[in-house]
């Protein structure tokens, strides 16, 4: 009984249509043919080896749940103060350093990170260096500025006196 | 005869041992990822040991408890009005930098100067987070991001911060700051992002290690020892010893918040 | 038997032009919060003093507006006023648009809206903020729920009962919204139970405003006829509601003043604050208050109901503006007695200064709920043909009885 004319639902159509066609437009069934086609995928990643011979868990198990045990970890840590653990991010980092051009540890803002080979494959971002150190803490002058006083204390006592 | 008493005397360091004192000295090169710095000994020989003066500690294994309640009391009789020294290792532990931009820099910890409006006698002291027992902040933070754990300390948990800024609305000391800028190469031990809310975290990463706060410890290495730091629970420390025994002031104690910060001689 | 029918906006330039000025300034709103986003707070004005600044100030504008505009529609259905039965659908209308576009703004101001999902799923239900992502929620459903069962056919009986529920829900809401300041310990200028009933005033007094502003736009764009009668009567209610606002902002000064411990900063905001006192005296009680009351009981008229509703929003835009950033740029009396120095600031008043990019995002969020209203009231059947006198019964007109009627162009007058 609707006679009325809906300029609205014409509109809604012609796009729906338009996304019905665009999706049955011919797929590149493989990489052969993309490449033809002009299209270079992503070769898959390598992420660098660690230190030591292996990771705290199997390579396969962790490049699964890794998110899930960090998770956890950060909870346990943060709420409980449970530091200890295979799964602390920064026994993670320390392991999983990879050195610069420049010698020194790279940031994730660095393409090498060991992080971003897998995700930046993946296309899925890394949340937890915008706030966490994404390399291990540098040999660099210690806040303790007692020490440098104790060692200089200590280093007086035994070029003054023999024990 | 070896005087150390910790076995072979070549892993003695003392330059009266019968071993070359650089074989010594590299004994005394621990497997670490910390600095360390050398030291003339005498023509010839270095002394190479740690800038980390403290033993390594083991990581905390089991979840803390209300056992203890940490605190802090500071004398303000040995406050200097001068003094910065809390302030300036607060920042180089936990990585947070004063640009002098006074309005938007983090700021974990602040020395503030009050002046009596009717003397006109003048005290200074530093102002925290208080790590209230009834935290305003806690009450009000949507996600329980911000939120207090079981040994008293109050902490911002960073993973679930929307960066609503509600606690800072809410807390009485304006003890909270919120990071306006990406940061970079932050300290591994104190996390801290753009667009979430942080305040003094009583370097829990310390405490967990069983070590003391980064401001108490830089008090006391100036000489002036007017920060304690110890557990309120405990009759026995000396800060619990302190608050028995001579009166001690919380910062707005009208609102009820018992905080784990007191003032002696404010 | 008078019947009422209700008509989607015709096409034309009245339509065309508004809607793509909203859709431009909510993409540059958009463009304003990825800029705050990614470069982080330090491009707006706001810093640990200032915590909310003007998003905020819009952004509570437009809940509050949302929870009033819906009073319209409350009145006819719950309060039985026949009256303002024709406009109920557009007062619903209203109260999800503009909802809608305040949250937007909230949302996209939080320093990680990547973790809205976090906001939606962790709560500390102490914590009022929690309570309101539930009460803002359940508004929108609720009062789709209500705009549902007013139009569709057969399911009039459940108006009352439906319209009942979003009353309640509205004044929970609107409590919730006040007392995420009248709930602060800290701050002397909030911590008060009278924030919440003050916050309901103004959304009566705002949403009724921003009804009267948005009906005659739309009905004139469309050349539909608003009757004087029908806007006098609307502001009165404007001016009843104006009113309990300026009671509400008494009450909650006086007895402040008489609090010894805030004197100094209702000093400040009645007095000595510079501009806040000039904010307060000239936009909240005069413009926003005294003079919209006088006008619309004193000279009614159709120029003087729309004046009045101009008023009120400005009024309550600098109320909000008072309240928010006022009660904020005041210090926190951490030792009373003493003058108190830091080098952050402690014991002075904060200064403010809006950014571009703050003000972009409130607009951007206006310009939401503007487009939503106008795209619904094209598409939907929720303007009403005419709002005329006083019918003597209301009924939706069954389309099969009356066919040349649901054309789509204006009508003949």
């Amino acid at each position: 009984m609707r006679a009325t004319h809906r300029p609205i639902s014409d509109l809604v159509s012609a796009l729906l249509s338009a996304l019905l066609i665009g999706s049955f437009s011919p797929i590149p069934a493989s990489a052969q043919e993309t490449a033809k086609a002009g299209v270079r995928l992503a070769a898959a990643p390598k992420p660098a080896k660690g230190e030591g011979d292996k990771c705290v868990a199997p390579t396969e198990w962790m490049r699964r749940y890794h998110m899930t045990v960090l998770d956890h970890q950060r909870d346990k840590t943060v709420h409980t103060g449970v530091r200890a653990g295979p799964f602390d991010l920064k026994g993670c980092i320390a392991c999983h350093v990879v050195e610069g051009s420049d010698g020194r540890a790279v940031t994730v803002a660095d393409p090498k990170h060991f992080c971003r080979t897998c995700h930046d494959y993946a296309a899925v971002k890394v949340d937890c260096f915008e706030c966490h150190a994404s390399r291990p803490q540098e040999e660099q002058k210690s806040s303790h500025r007692s020490d440098e006083h104790d060692i200089a204390e200590l280093a007086g006592y035994l070029k003054g006196k023999a024990p | 005869m070896s005087r150390c008493g910790i076995g072979n005397s070549t892993d003695c360091a003392c330059s009266g041992g019968s071993s070359s004192p650089v074989d010594t000295a590299r004994r005394l090169f621990l497997k670490s990822a910390t600095a360390f710095t050398t030291v003339a000994l005498a023509p010839n020989v270095t002394l190479m040991a740690f800038a980390e003066a403290h033993a390594a500690a083991q990581p905390r294994g089991e979840p803390v408890t209300a056992k203890q309640r940490w605190g802090l009391l500071i004398d303000l009789s040995k406050c200097a009005d001068d003094c910065n020294e809390c302030v300036s290792a607060c920042s180089r532990e936990n990585g947070w930098k004063a640009d002098g931009n006074s309005r938007t820099d983090a700021r974990w910890i602040r020395k503030v100067t009050i002046k009596n409006n009717k003397t006109g006698a003048t005290r200074s002291l530093p102002v925290m987070c208080q790590h209230c027992a009834s935290p305003p902040c806690v009450d009000v933070c949507p996600t329980g991001a911000s939120f207090k754990r079981a040994d008293g300390i109050v902490l911002v948990d960073k993973h679930i911060c929307i960066g609503c800024r509600y606690c800072m609305m809410a807390c009485p000391y304006q003890a909270r700051s919120f990071i306006h800028e990406t940061l970079e190469d932050q300290k591994p031990h104190a996390p801290r992002g753009k667009g979430t809310v942080e305040s003094c975290t009583l370097c829990v990463h310390r405490i967990d290690a069983g070590e003391t706060p980064a401001c108490v410890e830089a008090c006391v290495a100036a000489g002036h020892k007017a920060m304690i730091f110890g557990d309120l629970n405990d009759p026995a420390s000396e800060i619990s010893q302190r608050v028995a025994q001579f009166p001690t002031h919380q910062i707005r104690a009208d609102l009820g918040l018992d905080t784990g910060v007191r003032y002696q001689n404010l | 038997m008078k019947r009422v029918i209700y008509r989607e906006l015709g096409t034309g330039i009245g339509f065309w032009v508004p809607l793509i000025i909203f859709v431009a300034l909510l993409g540059v709103g958009l463009g304003a919060a990825y800029h705050m986003e990614h470069n982080g707070h330090i491009v707006t004005g706001m810093d640990n003093r200032i915590v909310w600044g003007l998003p905020h100030v819009f952004a509570i504008l437009l809940i509050v507006a949302a929870s009033g505009a819906l009073n319209v529609a409350s009145v006819s259905s719950v309060f039985g006023q026949a009256a303002y039965k024709p406009m109920a659908r557009l007062s619903a209308l209203l109260a999800i648009a503009l909802l809608v576009g305040g949250l937007a703004i909230l949302v996209l101001d939080l320093g990680r809206p990547d973790r809205l999902v976090v906001a939606m799923t962790t709560f500390n239900f102490k914590s009022i903020f929690a309570w309101n992502v539930f009460l803002y929620t359940g508004f929108l459903a609720i009062t789709a729920a209500y705009l549902f069962v007013m139009m569709e056919r057969g399911l009039e009986s459940w108006t009352k009962p439906v319209g009942t529920i979003a009353f309640v829900w509205r004044l929970a809401l609107t409590t919730a919204t006040g007392s995420i300041f009248g709930w602060l310990v800290a701050r002397d200028a909030y911590n008060s139970a009278v924030m919440a009933p003050l916050f309901i005033a103004l959304s009566l007094a705002l949403g009724t405003a921003i009804f009267i502003l948005v009906a005659s736009w739309l009905l004139a764009a469309d050349g539909r006829p608003f009757d004087e009668a029908v806007i006098k009567r609307l502001g009165r209610l404007l001016g009843i509601f104006a009113a309990a606002n300026l009671y509400f902002a008494g009450l909650q000064h006086i007895s402040a003043l008489y609090i010894t411990q805030r004197l100094a900063v209702e000093t400040f905001l009645l007095l000595s604050g510079g501009h806040y006192p000039l904010m307060f005296w000239g936009g909240q009680v005069a413009l926003g208050g005294l003079i919209p009351v006088v006008l619309v009981f004193l000279a009614p008229s159709r120029l003087s109901v729309l004046l009045s509703s101009v008023l009120v929003l400005v009024g309550a835009t600098v109320q909000l503006y008072v309240i928010v950033i006022g009660g904020q740029a005041f210090p926190l009396s951490m030792f009373p007695g003493y003058e108190v120095t830091s080098v952050i600031r402690d014991g002075v008043v904060a200064g403010y200064r809006p950014s571009l990019p703050e003000a972009v995002l409130g607009l951007g969020g206006v310009a939401l709920a503007l487009a939503i209203v106008l795209v619904a009231v094209k598409v939907l059947r929720i303007l009403p043909d005419q709002l005329v006198g006083e019918p003597a019964t209301m009924v939706e007109t069954p389309a099969a009885a009356s066919p040349g009627l649901q054309k789509a162009h204006p009508a003949v007058a």
